[in-house]
Formats: C-alpha cells, sequence, structure tokens
C-alpha cells in the first residue's frame, strides 16, 4: 500500500493503481469517455486530467499510475480549465440533435456537458459531418455524433475477436469505420452500442422509438441460452422495447450476445394467445374450460404408461416440477427432458453441471474443448475464455467439427477415441494435460445425444481422476475442471428435478416408435417445440408453449402459455446457479403463466394441486430439492461420484447442437430481426 | 565561431562522395575498435560528459537518455534512428543522410554498442527516396567490409541495421507514433509513461535518437568530451547543424557552435537577408512548430536552447526559417496552421478538434474577416490545446499562433479593421 494525496485527503491505494482508479475509490468523480475497465487504456479523450504536484502539465488520470507521496488535486482552477477546453473541443464538431438521438437520457456526453461545457459555442464555423457506415443489421451509426473515444475499435479487438473496426484518416478526417464497409461479424457486436459513450451506436431495432426514461425496467436473466445473463428488460405498452445487460462479474460481466441483446422482438411474432383444438385437420378457437374437458377426456381414455411427457429448451423450473407431480399422479413414467435421444439416466449433479464456473474459466491454464462450440452455444463462456486467452499462457483444443472461434485453437480432429489416446498417454496433449495446474474440459451436451454417451463419460471420469482436471486435498475438490456446456436454459433445472423416466433407454426414437406402434396414446408438450410431431401422429398431443413452432405444428391441443419475460419464473443455469427470471410484460390475449395453466389442469383431477402463488410451487421445488432450489444465486459445490461405463467408444464424428447461432430456438426463429442477421452475417462468415 | 578542426560534418556541402573510401579520409571507421574495446560504461559517461542534447528538436540530454535505458534485462534491446525528418524548414538529417552516411552507421555502431543493442533500426522517411538508397547502399558497404554484422569492425559486437521506410505522415516521427509505425500499426503517438526506455518497440526497451545526435557521437568519442563540451555554451555544448531559408539571399546547411548569434548566423552564411537587416520581419528559430520571434529580438538572440526559452520560443531543430517584409504573416502562419490541422494524427481531442479550429480562424484572418474578440478566442484555443494532448503535436500546432499574435497582434487587428472599413463603405 502507498500513500497518496488526493484533493487534501490522505489515502492508502494499491500500487499499481491508475489516478482514476484511486479517485473512484475515494468516491471522487472524473469525467471519462475513452476509459473503460474492460478495455485497453486509450487515454485519447483527455477529459480525465488531473493536476499532479510538480508536474507542469495536467496528466489524463486514467493511464497514469500513482506513485508513492503523489499529489493530486481533481478540481483545481487548471483542472477545470484543461476540461472545460476538451468538452469545448468535443463539442465543437458534436451535432446538436440531442432531441432525435437514441442516446438522449443516457448519453455520457450530455451529461458530462451539463458540468463543463460552456452555455454558448464559440465555433460559429461550419461543423463537420460524416458519412454514416454500415455496421450490419444491428448498429445503427450516425458517425457525426462520434467523438473518436475508439471504445468500439477496442472493443471489437478485444472482447470481441474481430478486428473489423478501425480508424481511417488523419485529424479532424479520423472516421471509425469498417474498413470494408461490411456488416460487423460478432455474436457480441450489440455491447458496441452500450459502451458507445455518445449517440454515434444506437440500436438498430429500437431507433427512435421510445426514450429510456420512458421504459419500465425489469431485472431479469435471459433463457436464450444456458448462461442465464443478467439482463434488464425495458418495456413499455406490454411489449418488450429492448433488452439490455447487468453488470454480473460471475456470469456475463457486463455483456451479452446479440442473440439475448435482440432476440426480443420474436416475442411480438407468432405468438400463441388462444386455446386451440384441432378438428378435422383445422384448428379452432376454444376456451380453457373446453380445452381442459377435452385433455381430462383423453387422460381418462388411457393409462399411465401410455402417456409421455416432454420439456422444452426454455421451460421454467416451477412448470416442469408440477408436470412431473401431475403425470405422475397419472402413473405415468414417460418423462423426457431433452428433445432428442440424450441419456441423463443416473447422473450425479457433478456429471452435467458446468462446474469450473464460468469465472472459474479466468483462473485455468489448459482448455480442451469436446464436441461443443462455445461461441454459438454459450457465448459468454466464450467470451470468458477469450479473456483468458488474451492474458497469455494459455492453450486451447478442440475435438469436434473444425470451428470459426475467435482465438487460437488447436483443432484435434474429430474423433472420440482421440480422448481414449490422451488417456492410454498416446497423445502430446496427455503430457500437456498432466503437466498443467488447472486445466479444463469442455464437454457439449450433444455427447448425451450419442449411443456411447456412458462410454465417452466413464472415459472422461476416468481422465478427471488420473489428470489434475480434478484435484482433491482431503475430501475437498481443489479444482474442479470438469464441464458440460448446456446449450438449454431448462436442462440443469430438469435434471435436478429428475424430470427423467426410470426406463433405461427411454428417449425419443423410443417415443416415435411406441406411437407408431399405438401403444402412446397422450404426449404432453411443454414447450418442446422441435418434436417432429408428424411422428406422433397415432398420440394425442397436447402442446403448451408461447410460440407456434414445430411442436404445435400438429398438436391436438394448444395450450397458450408465457415466455420468459412474462412469467417469474425459477431456471437453473450451466453451472447449477439458481436463478429469477420477473415479470415485465403479460402474456398476450388469453394466455397464462404455465404453472397456473399445469394447476389448472391438475385441479381436474383428483390432484392435491394447492398452489395458489408462485411462491407455494417454489416451497414444492424446495421440498423436492432443498438444497438446490434453496440458494439462490450460488453455485453449490457438487459431490464428486463415480459416473459413466467402461465401454467402447465409437469413432462416430461429434456434431454440434446450434448450426445457425440466430436462429435456433422458438423465441429466435421468431425474430425478423435476427432472420435478417442470419442473412446477412451467419450465411457469410459466422 | 567554429573553428576549423572541429567541424564534425565536413562533407556537409557535399563535395565528396558519401562513399567509404571518401568517408574514411574523413575519418569515419578510424579507430572504432579502440572506442569498443573501453567499454559501454566509459561510452555512456562520455556523452554524459559531453553534455550533448538531442538534436531532433526536444534537446533532451542524450547520455541522461541512455542511462534509462536496464542494463540486465531478457528482453532485446533496441537502437532507432529517427530519419523521419518533415518538420518544414529542416533539412539537416538529409543531407547527414546523403553526404555523411557512414559518419550515422558508426554512430549506430558504437551507441548500440553502448546500449547493448544487437539489432537498429533507421526510420526514414517515406519521401527520402534518393536518400534511402544512399543509406541502403552505405550499409550494404559497410557489411562487406564488414563493418557491421557479425563481429563489427573485428569488435566482438553484432549488430543488424535494418532501413525502414515510412509512409510520409509527419507525425510519425513523434518517437513512439515511429515505434507503431514501425510495427506496422498506424502512426498514432503512445501514452507515456510507460516511456520507450522500458517498453518500446515490441514491448522491449527502446531509445530512439535523432540522426544529427547519433552522427555526432564518434567523433565526441574519438576527440573527447572536453573537447566537445568546450564548443558552445555551458549547457549548450557542441556545434549544431542549423538549416536557413526563407528570405535569403543563400539558402543553406552550416554547422555552427551552439550560441551564435543569429544575426551573425545570417549574415555570415546565408548571405543576409532579402532586402538588407532591416528588411526583416520575423524568423521561425527552429522549423516551423516554434513560436516566431520578431526583429528586436532577432536583433540579439543567441541561436541555442536555453537562450531561445527565454524568449518564448524554442531551437528545435534549428530550421531558421526568415522573414522579410514581403511576407504576408497572416499567410504564412495560416499556411502552418493547415499543415498541422492535416498532420494531426487524430487520436486525442484537443490536437484533433483544436488545429482545425485555429486553421480555420487564421483563415478568416487572412481574408481580413473576422472580429477583434476572435483574436482573443484564438489565444485561448490555442491555450487550451497547449500541454492537453498527448503528444507534442498540440503545442507545436499552438505555438506559432501563439507566437503570431505575441508579436504581430496589430497586424491581425489592422487587416480586421482594413475590412470592416471596406465593408462599411461598401
Amino acid at each position: 500500500m502507498i500513500q497518496i494525496k488526493i484533493d487534501n485527503n490522505i489515502v492508502k491505494v494499491k500500487p499499481g493503481m491508475t489516478i482514476l482508479q484511486a479517485c473512484q475509490q475515494l468516491g471522487i468523480e472524473i469525467p471519462i469517455f475513452c476509459y473503460h475497465e474492460k478495455l485497453s487504456i486509450a487515454g485519447n479523450c483527455r477529459m480525465c486530467l488531473v493536476e499532479v504536484k510538480d508536474n507542469p502539465k495536467p496528466v489524463a488520470s486514467c493511464s497514469i499510475p500513482v506513485i508513492d507521496g503523489m499529489e493530486i488535486k481533481t478540481s483545481s482552477t487548471m483542472v477545470r480549465k484543461a476540461r472545460n477546453g476538451v468538452m469545448e473541443f468535443l463539442l465543437i464538431n458534436h451535432p446538436l440533435d440531442c432531441p432525435i438521438c437514441d442516446q438522449g437520457g443516457e448519453c455520457d456526453l450530455q451529461d458530462i456537458a451539463m458540468s463543463y461545457g460552456r452555455d454558448k459555442s464559440r465555433f460559429n464555423y461550419t461543423k463537420r459531418a460524416v458519412k454514416e457506415k454500415n455496421f450490419g443489421p444491428l448498429i445503427k451509426t450516425v458517425m457525426t455524433r462520434c467523438i473518436h473515444c475508439t471504445r468500439c475499435i477496442r472493443f471489437a479487438t478485444e472482447i470481441a475477436g474481430v478486428p473489423e473496426l478501425g480508424a481511417i484518416g488523419m485529424g479532424e478526417n479520423m472516421e471509425v469505420v469498417t474498413y470494408l464497409d461490411k456488416s460487423v461479424t460478432s455474436e457480441v457486436s450489440g455491447n458496441m452500442i452500450d459502451i458507445c459513450p455518445v449517440g454515434a451506436l444506437t440500436s438498430k431495432p429500437f431507433s427512435l422509438t421510445w426514450r429510456p426514461w420512458e421504459l419500465n425496467k425489469t431485472e431479469s436473466i435471459d433463457v436464450l441460452d444456458a448462461v442465464g445473463s443478467n439482463i434488464r428488460v425495458d418495456s413499455n405498452n406490454n411489449e418488450v422495447m429492448r433488452v439490455l445487460p447487468i453488470n454480473n462479474e460471475e456470469i456475463n460481466e457486463e455483456w451479452i450476445s446479440d442473440k439475448t441483446r435482440f432476440a426480443y422482438d420474436g416475442l411480438k411474432y407468432n405468438r400463441l394467445d388462444v386455446p386451440f383444438v384441432k378438428k378435422n385437420g383445422l384448428y379452432k378457437k376454444t376456451s380453457w374450460d373446453n380445452a381442459f374437458n377435452l385433455i381430462k377426456k383423453e387422460v381418462l381414455k388411457t393409462s399411465g404408461n401410455k402417456m409421455s411427457a416432454i420439456i422444452g429448451n426454455q421451460t421454467d423450473c416451477e412448470s416442469i416440477i408440477l408436470l412431473k407431480d401431475l403425470f405422475t399422479f397419472f402413473g405415468c413414467d414417460n418423462f423426457l427432458c431433452s428433445q432428442n435421444n440424450s441419456m441423463y439416466k443416473s447422473l450425479p449433479r457433478f456429471a452435467y453441471c458446468f462446474n469450473t464456473t464460468i469465472a472459474g474459466i479466468d483462473d485455468s491454464d489448459l482448455c480442451l474443448l469436446v464436441g461443443t462450440n462455445p461461441r454459438t452455444e454459450a457465448s459468454m463462456v466464450n467470451t470468458r475464455i477469450r479473456k483468458r486467452y488474451l492474458e497469455g499462457n494459455y492453450e486451447i483444443f478442440s475435438i469436434g467439427p473444425k470451428m470459426d472461434l475467435n482465438y487460437d485453437c488447436k483443432h484435434l480432429g474429430n474423433n472420440p477415441q482421440i480422448l481414449e489416446k490422451i488417456y492410454n498417454e498416446k497423445h502430446f496433449l496427455s503430457k500437456k494435460i498432466r503437466k498443467s495446474k488447472k486445466p479444463i474440459i469442455i464437454l457439449g451436451d450433444n455427447i448425451f445425444n450419442r449411443k456411447d454417451a456412458e462410454a465417452i463419460l466413464g472415459l472422461v471420469y476416468r481422465m478427471c481422476i488420473k489428470f489434475p482436471i480434478i484435484q482433491k486435498q482431503k475430501n475437498d475438490i481443489i479444482w474442479n475442471g470438469y464441464n458440460i456446456l448446456h446449450h438449454a436454459a431448462s436442462r440443469v433445472g430438469a435434471l435436478d428435478l429428475n424430470f427423467i423416466s426410470s426406463k433405461p433407454d427411454f428417449n425419443l426414437d423410443k417415443i416415435y416408435s411406441l406411437s407408431k406402434k399405438k401403444e402412446l396414446d397422450l404426449v404432453y408438450l411443454l414447450g418442446a417445440d422441435e418434436i417432429e410431431t408428424k411422428k406422433l401422429e397415432n398420440s394425442f398431443v397436447i402442446y403448451q408453449g408461447h410460440h407456434g413452432g414445430y411442436g404445435s405444428k400438429n398438436a391436438d391441443i394448444i395450450l397458450p402459455g408465457s415466455a420468459f419475460t412474462e412469467k417469474n419464473a425459477t431456471f437453473i443455469n450451466l453451472e447449477g446457479r439458481l436463478q429469477q427470471t420477473f415479470k415485465s410484460c403479460n402474456p398476450p390475449g388469453e394466455a397464462k403463466e404455465d404453472w397456473k395453466i399445469i394447476v389448472a389442469l391438475g385441479k381436474r383431477f383428483n390432484t392435491k394441486f394447492n398452489y395458489f402463488s408462485v411462491e407455494d410451487v417454489k416451497n414444492r421445488l424446495r421440498k423436492v430439492n432443498p438444497i438446490v432450489f434453496s440458494s439462490v444465486n450460488t453455485i453449490i459445490k457438487n459431490k464428486f461420484l463415480k459416473f459413466g461405463k467402461k465401454r467402447n467408444i465409437s469413432n462416430l464424428p461429434f456434431d454440434l447442437p446450434i448450426t445457425n447461432f440466430y436462429l435456433n430456438d422458438v423465441i429466435s426463429k421468431s425474430s425478423k430481426i435476427m432472420k435478417k442477421c442470419s442473412d446477412e452475417i451467419n450465411n457469410k462468415n459466422l | 565561431m567554429l573553428k576549423n578542426q572541429d567541424y564534425i560534418f565536413r562533407n556537409l556541402n557535399g563535395y565528396n562522395s558519401y562513399k567509404l573510401s571518401d568517408a574514411r579520409k574523413r575519418g569515419d571507421w578510424s579507430n572504432t575498435k579502440k572506442i569498443i574495446q573501453k567499454g559501454a560504461e566509459w561510452i555512456i559517461e562520455e556523452i554524459k560528459l559531453s553534455g550533448l542534447r538531442g538534436r531532433g528538436g526536444a534537446g533532451f540530454p542524450t547520455g541522461l537518455k541512455w542511462s534509462f535505458i536496464p542494463k540486465k534485462s531478457d528482453l532485446p534491446k533496441y537502437l532507432i534512428i529517427n530519419a523521419d525528418e518533415s518538420e518544414p524548414g529542416t533539412c539537416k538529417d538529409r543531407d547527414v543522410i546523403r553526404y555523411e552516411a557512414h559518419k550515422l552507421l558508426e554512430g549506430c555502431l558504437l551507441s548500440s554498442f553502448a546500449l547493448g543493442v544487437k539489432t537498429c533500426y533507421i526510420y526514414i522517411r517515406g519521401e527520402f527516396y534518393n536518400e534511402s538508397k544512399i543509406l541502403q547502399a552505405a550499409i550494404d558497404e559497410a557489411y562487406q567490409n564488414k563493418l557491421l554484422g557479425k563481429n563489427a569492425c573485428n569488435s566482438s559486437w553484432n549488430l543488424d541495421i535494418f532501413l525502414h521506410r515510412g509512409a510520409g505522415a509527419y507525425i510519425a516521427g513523434e518517437e513512439t507514433a515511429l515505434l507503431e509505425s514501425l510495427e506496422g500499426k498506424k502512426a498514432q503517438p503512445r501514452l507515456k509513461p510507460p516511456y520507450p526506455a522500458s517498453t518500446g518497440l515490441y514491448g522491449c526497451p527502446t531509445t530512439v535518437n535523432n540522426v544529427e545526435t547519433i552522427a555526432a557521437i564518434p567523433d565526441i568519442l574519438k576527440k573527447g568530451a572536453i573537447w566537445f563540451s568546450g564548443i558552445g555554451k555551458p549547457n549548450n555544448t557542441g556545434s549544431k547543424i542549423f538549416c536557413i531559408s526563407g528570405h535569403i539571399n543563400k539558402p543553406c546547411n552550416v554547422e555552427e557552435e551552439l550560441g551564435i548569434p543569429l544575426k551573425e548566423l545570417i549574415e555570415k552564411y546565408a548571405g543576409g537577408v532579402v532586402g538588407g537587416w532591416n528588411n526583416l520581419l520575423a524568423v521561425i528559430p527552429g522549423g516551423s512548430s516554434v513560436p516566431l520571434i520578431n526583429k528586436k529580438i532577432a536583433d540579439s538572440v543567441l541561436m541555442d536552447f536555453d537562450s531561445l526559452e527565454e524568449v518564448n520560443s524554442s531551437l528545435g531543430t534549428a530550421g531558421v526559417i526568415v522573414m522579410n517584409k514581403s511576407t504576408n504573416l497572416l499567410k504564412a502562419i495560416a499556411r502552418i496552421s493547415r499543415f498541422y490541422k492535416k498532420e494531426s494524427c487524430g487520436q486525442c481531442t484537443p490536437c484533433r478538434e483544436g488545429a482545425g479550429w485555429m486553421w480555420r480562424v487564421m483563415e478568416r484572418f487572412v481574408n481580413g474577416e473576422g472580429t477583434l474578440e476572435e483574436i482573443d478566442t484564438l489565444y485561448d484555443v490555442s491555450k487550451e490545446v497547449e500541454g492537453h494532448t498527448i503528444c507534442a503535436l498540440g503545442d507545436a500546432a499552438a505555438w506559432p499562433i501563439q507566437g503570431l499574435i505575441r508579436h504581430f497582434r496589430p497586424l491581425i487587428e489592422k487587416k480586421i479593421k482594413e475590412n470592416n472599413f471596406k465593408n462599411k463603405v461598401a
């Protein structure tokens, strides 16, 4: 600790801190434009100038480290004059179009100009005008407003890993461009909008709709992937107008992916708003009462072992447990928590979680990706890997299909038997993993979809023990490098609630074949929209969900549910962290919150569903799995138990669950913005 | 007055060839091995003792600069010769390269040895095409004669010199922008600290020196620090090349000792001001970036770092631009202003926006537009730019205007009043 003097206050600060950080620590506000704590220091806006004793010139506080005995003045005449001057320069070529600027109300320049701007401009000459640039379908540019802080350029090169932005030209003709006037091909490009301190980069879909202060802000989480990024949903008139990130250092830092940010317009289109019933191949609107009566009739016709319940990727824990309770009441055991042939049977919690945790990636020193593309499946995990990669001394290897990642990744081939080679020390990687102190292995959740899933898991289990992937000290796990990267937000929650059939090899193919053999009379799809309902023609299909998709295509009854922005619901992210969504809008039309629908349906039968509020359902959750569901926002240390089996591994190559980042779930598939992105960016580059 | 035997650059007029045979006759590459054998510490100590100040414009003591380079470092060290001479009114490095290339190369070897450098880059201005050819030929010649490369001059020291041509940006002459440019990036000055001495080219300890500084090193080491410090004035020792241009009868480059009176310099070497000394209007004493001085100051000022600082100007690169009374001074300063507006890299706010602003106001003054208040605004703006930028280009853009307003404010006022009167009459 060193001692410095800031504005006559003597403070002790850590060496290596910048003057700006020291001042912020003390609560002294210093105006900044170019400085951003997650980006490298540019020091070019010159707004943060402070006076340092024995220095004839004011210095840029964002870039100068503190020295023992330094005397800093942050509000002297010299500082004030310097900042006023810089502010004046920034404003001379900044258009006075605040009334029609989307940044208005949340603009750094506007705010700081309040304290450092002049009341009148002394620049009475022609202002600069700059042509708009093409940043793609998500970012609107008004480059005349640009103050050349270069935050976007640094974001693109450092965080996003796509060096597609740069400044060309000299002096006042300097312009921020995408060099070839092409779309920015990053899955996190939307964050440039947030970090732009002025209205140069704004959201294209949100442009000229609402003022920020007119929106209702609800803090929630995102369920379009399994990361559970913390978001703020801004809504107005019962419509989501935009989605912004909330800072959570443990999950998404302060970024979110473009899908999280821009897929919200999918919540408007293709919605199910009233119950439908199929009659002679045509859908007719019906009442809730009638729909429930029809379901009751069908249920009473058949028996529990001829039913099945499948949940989708965005189903919340509340409706999962109620659905399970209801079908258990019917005597049914045919539960499926994924819409493929995944086998999750008899797995300890350890085996299906991202155990290192997302923040834990920062500590790792070697990464092996197996059958996964984190860039599309969990963009925020990918930015963490990139962040760690940029720190240096980090090697990343991948087994699986060749991918376009934004960091150096050595592709070892697409054959699961390579894992066997590594285990048997017949691969160069064996030595590296053995040498490394904190290696991590990330398996895609599509490996559960393989016939040899148990064999691969068994092998990975043995690898964990043989190599320092899992390190134990007495009974404590001190390093846990075993990770499953889920892409479905509901998966970990469903597994925690044991939404799995007890029958061995009960999977989707089995459901299809049972239906074909007319041994399956009723299928309940809770948001499961990737099911080919054509193959369930012989069964009575009930679809409950918020969007009309594949799942609702041939369903006999459609029950309109609610999307994640329309309910207070519990989700567990891939790390096993319990988080909540909060209601910002009402479901459209007659649609209801999912748990309410199932409770109402349950009441038609003799069940003892005494649930009157979400809290009641949450109590039920806590009863079923007290360890997981009683700790909000924390990660539970899972016990390390044996999993997987010792069997032969086939050489069938791995496949990836997501082929199109922008269009892979029911909300993003309904989104026009995402369709545009897919056409303009995905098809060409990502 | 520099004595005949004290000239460092004996071929500055280019009567002889730059080639090795001629250079050897002038004393280059003689005793190089012996000097190296005296050791690196001795060389640095000798340069410190000589009081040599950097000839690139800032006048920072070279020996002190060298002593900042960490002696023990796992990283390679670099010496970079700044031959990106773009300052209007300055043409000394060009002639050093043209006629005294081997002196520069010998200086490179001695400095590199002193600093523990094994790779030396010469960053030459892109427009110096012929000079780069000459310098490359000189480097090749030195390699062929085993003066450079492995075991250079039999001294068991290895040195490689690479010539790099710039792309024509004035700002690339700023030492950290030069490093960026050399690394293949856009020439934009870096934030300091860290200084190049600790984190320079590719993050390694680096020294950037001017051509003239390095070319003076061999003679200092051969003749001794005491000889060098005996020339000139205390704290402003040695001789320096002055580039005299403008309204004079004989524009020239001339080596003279520091502290020579400006009047003597102009009258003796440049054939006097066109129309006589009394016809003098103003002098820019150190390249376009320094504030000009009026005749009254020019009458008595001495040409060295400290004396010029006393009269609110600077020696800079010693590019003396003489303007007689036929000059439209407003137009001249407006032209300089335009140069800095164009050459500002655009990185930091005050210079990017301020340089353009100042140029626009200057253009108005040239046309007699504007108001008397605008003069104060202009001065204020130049003060807002000065000292608030990352590099010194902001200062360079502000100083000529400050000099103009300081010494010739009535001239601007007269122009504005005349124009206002004309407008009224019309």
